[in-house]
């Protein structure tokens, strides 16, 4: 019997949420222990680095590599597994614009040291004791791996051959891929993003746009909105007109935004830029002839004060990847 | 020479880890450290965000239990925002949180724990995982499992928009109502859940309980520590997952503490040491002493066994069946107070087992609960408090999100104690006991020895994706000299 090509997925700065939507796959990884041999994947498999290591260069057919880089320790095993490995996949919404890890990179690396070391509620900790890259113990020196200033997507650190966004991807899409993997079907040009469609979540949402526009924007705790119409035009910030289609709508299906997390579709450089461009066509600031130009100013800021939180919501999971990358 | 063995990744868990274990010359264990090294940063990179976004933002500390933190920040919210969700919702939201808690312990005994009992913990590493237990235990019964978790991965779509990463959560209440046609589903799948759980209870009778080699990895003292136990009750003193009073019982199983998750900073502290990026929680009373058993430590333990050992009863007839031959066979009979708790930490896979009943159960319960299909599931917030502190029980530990905001709901302080960092002392402690009785002086340390210390920590289930949402981000030495009353009166820098 021939060798079944090898499948390895690492995490790197990551929830293990893409794990799990691998495993929710269901029933269909028994089609994959058929067809493909799971070689490393910490979340459940015993296999460790040094396994990994010894290794042949480029024999793992396909690494789905999730998580964002903000160690060295991420950054050696993107090195790794891209050695190892003949396609790496940049998978999830962390590995391919940095999601909501890269929310970090709205701060300074001093303020997460104060706020979680030194000046948290629960805090016992009056010699002001921090981690260290090295510490001695009685026994001998223990290390913890460095950390960047700045979180990273995988594609700044490694050469990356697909991006599959969502966070998670959905299983069905997971599916896609695997399966055209299985079935040796010819893979599209590298580069490309799979698991996803080109258009906007809005492709995809039953919701009903009646080209609305709205004067004000609600937070989601202030207003119930109706089930039927779009939820942009009701006034909730919903990030659909700027992400990429892929997960069928299952946010606004539950009455709720979308957040973004299939980062921006196809010809999008930038979500946040893309989003706040949507919103200039969708915001009504009233009848605005006779008025001046300070006044209109007066009154587009008035709206836009009803978006509380630019950087954090538009940007949710993709600030590592953006022209944006981080504050300062 | 002193030589060190190391094990990395650890693996069959979630998130980063690595065990470092140092022998004396000759040949016996010097010690043992589980490192994490892996941080994230929430609790800084949520300042300046909007609160409502939490259950969503912090979901993302873990894909695993994404469930848990979206509703420990959602019941935050209700206190923040000072609303009472409509009875429905909060129905709905403990329904939504039962069917995660059957998926959740089913993974944990198939895929993460369980291969070392099912497939053995000596079989070959390549076959100690879902597929090899599937493998074992043949396609029948593996398409049992898999069909559990899809189709309560189904339920928790209908309800919470998503099979992972949830978006249903919301101050006061829940998005999103349910049809009686869902409720029927629900229902059917909650009737399937607790056939499932008991299969699941009689494999681990017949493959655990029965093997006499299992057995006495389970009743031995390799794996056993006396601590104090966490857990969340009702007002009857019975297991809850979803809301309740954090409740503490001491090594003798006498009630110690009972309080409101809003008091949590006054019974625990947290501990820094410089050689991991997870910090220590213990109880300020008796403080830290070290990482060692006893009434006189503050070591404290937040797992299933812990919520069993708080527990006066559990509120489902079957699972409280269960309890008590659980009760039994470790020979806990109450003796003039409280039952004594079972030490014995692989007992946990037991009681994780009970629990799954229980969730199968109160999910039946729920669904048939008139009230379910009430449209009524929001109130609407009329005033921001300025804090906000909530919590439920994550299957590993008891999980508090604590918020303070602006006048206009905008974070300023977020503070997250979660399930398995309240274990990191006592996981630390069952690794390095587990290395001490495991590895022989003058014996080849296989690599067999080695899964058995994993073991120690897989019982836990931990996840230290959820412990490293704390960041540093930079490692200059910073040493503060403070005043009795905690001023910082000098201060020295060292940058990294």
């Amino acid at each position: 019997m021939p060798e079944k090509p090898k499948l390895s997925v690492y995490w790197a700065s990551s929830c293990g949420g893409c794990e799990i939507a691998v495993v929710n796959l269901h029933e269909k990884l028994l089609d994959i222990d058929r067809s493909l041999d799971f070689v490393f994947c910490p979340c459940l498999l015993d296999t460790k680095v040094a396994d990994v290591e010894a290794m042949a260069d480029r024999s793992i057919a396909i690494t789905f590599f999730n998580g964002a880089i903000r160690t060295g320790e991420n950054e050696e095993m993107a090195r790794l597994l891209r050695k190892k490995s003949e396609l790496l996949i940049a998978f999830g919404a962390c590995s391919v614009g940095g999601s909501i890890p890269a929310l970090s990179n709205l701060h300074s690396r001093e303020s997460h040291l104060r706020t979680n070391f030194l000046d948290s509620p629960a805090l016992d900790n009056p010699g002001g004791v921090l981690p260290q890259t090295r510490t001695e113990v009685a026994e001998g020196t223990l290390e913890l791996p460095a950390f960047f200033d700045t979180v990273k997507t995988l594609a700044q650190v490694v050469d990356v051959d697909y991006f599959v966004p969502g966070c998670p991807p959905e299983p069905h899409q997971i599916w896609n891929i695997v399966e055209a993997v299985i079935q040796g079907k010819p893979l599209p040009p590298q580069g490309e993003t799979l698991g996803a469609g080109a258009s906007s979540v809005c492709a995809e949402c039953s919701r009903q746009k009646e080209d609305k526009t709205v004067s004000r924007f609600y937070r989601t705790w202030e207003i119930v909105p109706n089930s039927s119409q779009c939820l942009l035009e009701q006034g909730l910030v919903c990030m659909g007109i700027a992400t990429r289609q892929g997960c069928g709508a299952l946010c606004p299906a539950v009455n709720m935004p979308c957040t973004g997390c299939y980062g921006p579709p196809d010809g999008v450089r930038d979500q946040g830029a893309k989003m706040i461009s949507a919103l200039g066509s969708v915001i009504d600031i009233g009848p605005y002839k006779g008025m001046t130009e300070a006044e209109v100013v007066a009154k587009t800021d008035a709206v836009l004060d009803s978006l509380p939180d630019l950087a954090g919501g538009f940007y949710r999971y993709s600030m590592a990847g953006s022209l944006l990358r981080r504050s300062r | 020479m002193k030589k060190r063995i190391s094990i990395n990744p650890i693996t069959r868990l979630e998130g980063h880890g690595k065990i470092e274990i140092f022998l004396n010359e000759d040949g016996g264990v010097a010690n043992a450290y589980l490192q994490v090294p892996e941080l994230r940063g929430f609790e800084q990179f949520c300042l300046g965000r909007p609160a409502e976004e939490m259950p969503v933002i912090t979901n993302r500390i873990c894909g695993v239990c994404p469930e848990a933190h979206h509703m420990a920040a959602t019941k935050a919210l209700d206190r923040l925002f000072a609303t009472d969700p409509p009875s429905a919702a909060k129905k709905l939201r403990e329904l939504f949180y039962s069917a995660f808690y059957v998926t959740d312990h089913t993974t944990h005994f198939y895929a993460l724990g369980g291969p070392d009992f099912i497939v053995g913990p000596d079989a070959p590493p390549a076959e100690r995982n879902i597929l090899g237990v599937i493998r074992k235990v043949g396609l029948d019964i593996g398409k049992e499992v898999i069909a559990c978790r899809a189709r309560n991965h189904h339920i928790i779509q209908m309800l919470g928009g998503r099979q992972i990463h949830p978006a249903a959560g919301m101050p006061g209440g829940w998005s999103k109502s349910i049809t009686e046609t869902e409720r029927v589903e629900i229902e059917a799948t909650a009737r399937k859940n607790i056939e499932f759980s008991l299969f699941t209870l009689k494999i681990f009778d017949t493959i655990v309980w029965n093997n006499p080699a299992f057995r006495e990895l389970v009743t031995g003292d390799t794996f056993l520590h006396r601590t104090y136990y966490m857990g969340t009750v009702d007002e009857q003193n019975r297991l809850n997952f979803y809301d309740g009073k954090i409740r503490v019982v001491d090594p003798d199983g006498s009630e110690f503490l009972k309080y409101d998750a809003a008091e949590y900073a006054t019974h625990i502290a947290e501990r820094v040491e410089p050689w991991t990026y997870l910090k220590f929680p213990f109880l300020r009373n008796p403080g830290w002493k070290g990482f060692v058993d006893g009434a006189k430590s503050g070591v404290y333990c937040a797992t299933p066994l812990a919520r069993l050992n708080v527990s006066d009863r559990l509120a489902t007839p079957l699972a409280q069946e269960h309890f008590e031959k659980f009760c039994e066979a470790f020979g806990t009979k109450p003796a003039g107070g409280r039952r004594p708790p079972v030490h014995h930490r692989m007992a946990t896979h037991w009681a994780r087992l009970i629990e799954l009943l229980y969730a199968a159960e109160r999910m039946l319960e729920l669904a048939t609960d008139p009230e379910i299909t009430s449209p009524e599931v929001r109130t609407l917030p009329h005033e921001v408090t300025g804090v906000g502190i909530g919590s439920v029980e994550a299957p590993r530990g008891t999980l508090i999100h604590h918020y303070v905001t602006d006048s206009k709901g905008m974070l300023e302080k977020v503070n997250l104690i979660v399930g398995t960092t309240n274990n990191h002392a006592a996981i630390s402690m069952s690794i390095r006991k587990a290395a001490e009785e495991l590895i022989r002086r003058g014996q080849m340390v296989e690599e067999t020895v080695l899964n058995r210390i994993e073991m120690a920590f897989r019982l836990y289930d931990p996840c230290l994706s959820c412990a490293t949402h704390a960041l540093p981000g930079t490692m200059p030495l910073v040493v503060n000299f403070r005043d009795p009353a905690g001023a910082v009166v000098r201060s020295f820098r060292r940058d990294g």
